[in-house]
């Protein structure tokens, strides 16, 4: 891409090099399947972890749609992430049942546990935050998933032990390998 | 026997997996001779794991709060037919349950949503029968017209007048899109009719594509509802090989058939515009009406876009009529209408209950009151497009007129219950946040007025509020919705508005005497030591900035300057020696 832009582009979006070619079967079996971009870019994630700058630019060559239009869109939607996360990924549920329950106090605990904030990585990499609008678990607030698993009716102290829990896990089996 | 577990989202958050694994383990390895099924969410949230055993002869016992290790035990004594109300759901519970009209989710929480058999069981796709071999089109929309079905999705539009518009439409092909994109953050009505019975959707939208003349239907799912998408999945498939789905449905010449488009995470678009531009894979910002969708929607072409909710209205009102349906709720608003009841209620979950009921009757009578007892302040109606509803307008009946007159809305059935702790500048900058956040950008109206909204909201809770601000508050709400195309602008003002309306002394106490008085915002709360300290020195130990100071058995002491007001000495002191001003 040699647009004006692409120079400041690349300061937005984590230029890493990937394998390219692990997207073309989908690229392929979408690409002339009108308004399929929102499906390519989910594939696309689930096979890097995230959505590398590098990969946005071979969906726009591959699929003739404009850059600019495969940016706007992985940019527009909560769902894309355009950095890696870590091995853990923590969604804290900041929806109004939550909130309203004390959301607030978990995400401190987290701060107090990790010293991460919305959005970021532990330096180990072991855990990413990410604040979510709502899991639809309302009757469990204040709620958080990690790893697709859902933990309600926290505290700060409880939400403290579950990541201590998981981290001691991930760590024991890292040694394990 | 047969032994059901309540796999729902929020069941298996609670526990529940567990318990089903725990029993498939016991199967397996210790030969418990049950049959194990399977089922969606009852509603009763807070009762969760839930667990539902029939006797031979198909007598129901429902078990709650069961955990993993005690159920092998409850089904021996249920064998034994022992008595043991330990684990037994509760008469007041039970009652909570009857005192709801079940339609939308009436078999939630009872058929195993996987199994087409057990759909079939209570009377499935029969109404889609009756449809395609006694009925015509317009039969089908005049019953539908009979039974004053509104849209369940939050604006409440008359569901056939929107279904006779797609279907006076000429050109082809049509298509029937399902908005499963329950946005607002506090509703999960429609993730958990999509868990519980995803067969009752399906049928919904192939008896109203038949209406329309309709050969496609799309489901639109928010992605962050892993499990609905899962069951749909296996809904469509079993709907499409017994023929429900695909060409010459059930032996008529009506062809019809459904896919999933997962959505990407983006408030905006419940809207049906927004929806429709990211069908078509591009940023979800709303359009321009008219053309209306019925018009002019998906690439052009005619589209009706209905909610989860109202889809899962329409077999029944087909199977028993129109004005079966019509004969619950109020003169303009028909019907039954499930709400999940949240926040500071001691009894949250899913609530299906007639139009017109009180709203106090809903949060006592089933919600079981406030959550430990404390007072009730207000309820939020309508999430973040909606308004809230203080405590002494209670008798405010659920109907689409009674909640606007109010300054609240429907929306789509969110139902957040506040009680004396609870900040109501707080609650309105928590959802300006939000609707600020989720502004698409297309309006200058709706992007930045939030923006300078949000900014002022949140200085006033800082405490550093001016004179003046809850008028400038008030004006740039009116610009924010006369600005605004869609409904997201058009609406972001409203819990704004709501509070300031019946709250106004609330924002004067933090504005003009820097004091918030639920104590909920930190800048504006300090925390002291009352003459009742015994010394114990448990909020001096817990402190985590050593703020607090003093000497056994003496009473201790705060200091102000470093104090971050956490509040854990308040919440570890045992003698309610903490006073928080």
């Amino acid at each position: 891409m040699g647009c004006c832009g692409a120079k400041e582009l690349k300061e937005h979006f984590l230029d890493e090099a990937v394998d390219l070619t692990l997207i073309d079967d989908v690229i392929a079996k979408y690409k002339d399947v009108k308004g399929s971009l929102i499906t390519i870019l989910q594939y696309a994630q689930e096979i890097y972890g995230f959505l590398p700058l590098s990969v946005l630019e071979h969906i726009a060559n591959k699929t003739g749609i404009y850059s600019s239009q495969v940016f706007g869109v992985a940019t527009f939607y909560t769902q894309f992430r355009l950095n890696p996360v870590g091995e853990n990924l923590i969604m804290l549920c900041k929806g109004t049942a939550c909130h309203v329950n004390g959301a607030d106090r978990i995400a401190e605990a987290i701060i107090e546990e990790l010293g991460i904030n919305d959005g970021e990585t532990t330096k180990d990499n072991l855990f990413t935050l990410n604040h979510v609008a709502c899991l639809g678990c309302c009757s469990l607030s204040p709620v958080m998933m990690i790893n697709g698993e859902t933990y309600g009716s926290l505290t700060p102290q409880k939400a403290k032990a579950i990541i201590k829990l998981i981290k001691e896990e991930s760590l024991s089996a890292k040694e394990g390998k | 026997m047969k032994v059901v577990v309540g796999l729902g989202s929020c069941g298996i958050a609670a526990g529940a997996r567990k318990v089903y694994e725990e029993l498939e383990h016991q199967m397996k390895d210790n030969n418990l001779d049950i049959d194990l099924e399977i089922t969606g969410c009852v509603g009763m949230c807070h009762l969760e794991p839930i667990v539902d055993i029939y006797d031979e002869a198909g007598h129901l016992e429902r078990y709650v709060k069961v955990t993993s290790d005690k159920i092998v035990e409850i089904i021996n004594k249920s064998l034994e037919k022992q008595q043991d109300n330990t684990y037994k759901i509760s008469e007041i519970d039970e009652d909570a349950l009857a005192k709801q009209v079940r339609i939308a989710i009436e078999n939630c929480g009872i058929i195993n949503p996987e199994k087409l058999e057990e759909y079939l069981e209570v009377d499935g796709y029969e109404a889609l029968k009756k449809c395609l071999l006694e009925m015509s089109q317009e039969d089908v929309i005049a019953e539908i017209r009979d039974s004053g079905l509104r849209g369940r999705g939050g604006a409440g539009f008359p569901t056939w007048f929107k279904w006779n518009a797609a279907l006076k439409e000429k050109v082809t092909p049509k298509f029937m899109v399902c908005n499963a994109d329950e946005g607002d953050p506090g509703a999960f009505m429609d993730r958990s009719v999509l868990e519980g019975d995803p067969h009752r959707v399906l049928e919904g939208m192939a008896i109203g594509a038949y209406a329309i003349g309709a050969e496609e239907g799309i489901i639109y799912v928010r992605a962050e509802y892993p499990l609905a998408i899962k069951r749909l999945d296996i809904a469509i498939k079993q709907a499409r090989e017994a023929g429900y789905l695909g060409k010459n449905i059930l032996g008529s010449n009506f062809k019809f058939d459904v896919r999933i488009k997962a959505g990407a995470g983006a408030f905006v678009c419940g809207e049906e515009t927004a929806l429709i531009a990211s069908l078509e894979g591009e940023r979800g910002m709303p359009r321009l009406k008219p053309p209306f969708p019925a018009q002019k929607g998906y690439w052009g072409l005619p589209t009706n876009i209905n909610n989860v909710e109202t889809f899962a209205n329409v077999p029944w009102i087909i199977r028993k009529g129109g004005d079966a349906f019509g004969a619950y709720g109020t003169e303009r608003s028909k019907g039954t209408k499930v709400f999940a009841l949240t926040g500071k209620i001691k009894k949250g979950g899913l609530v299906e209950v007639p139009m017109g009921m009180p709203i106090k009757d809903i949060i006592y009578g089933i919600g079981g009151g406030i959550l430990n007892d404390k007072k009730f302040k207000a309820v939020q109606m309508g999430g973040p497009s909606g308004g809230c509803i203080p405590a002494f307008l209670d008798d405010t009946t659920v109907d689409y007129e009674s909640l606007t007159k109010v300054g609240a809305i429907m929306g789509s059935g969110g139902m957040v219950v506040m009680d004396e702790s609870t900040c109501m500048v707080d609650m309105a900058r928590f959802f300006l946040d939000f609707t600020r956040k989720e502004s698409c950008g297309k309006c200058i109206h709706c992007r930045l007025g939030t923006k300078r909204m949000l900014e002022i909201l949140e200085r006033i809770v800082k405490g550093d509020g001016k004179e003046g601000d809850i008028e400038l508050l008030e004006k740039l709400a009116i610009e924010v919705k006369d600005g605004s195309l869609c409904g997201l602008g058009q609406t972001a003002p409203n819990p704004v508005l709501s509070t300031i309306r019946f709250f106004r002394d609330e924002y004067e106490a933090h504005i003009r005497d820097k004091k918030c008085p639920a104590h909920a915002c930190k800048a504006l709360i300090t925390y002291e030591v009352k003459d009742n300290c015994i010394g114990c020195g448990m909020c001096k130990r817990s402190c985590p900035v050593e703020a607090i100071s003093g000497s056994p058995k003496n009473i201790h002491e705060i200091n102000q300057d470093i104090c971050i007001k956490c509040g854990k000495c308040f919440e570890v002191c045992k003698f309610d020696a903490i006073k928080i001003d």
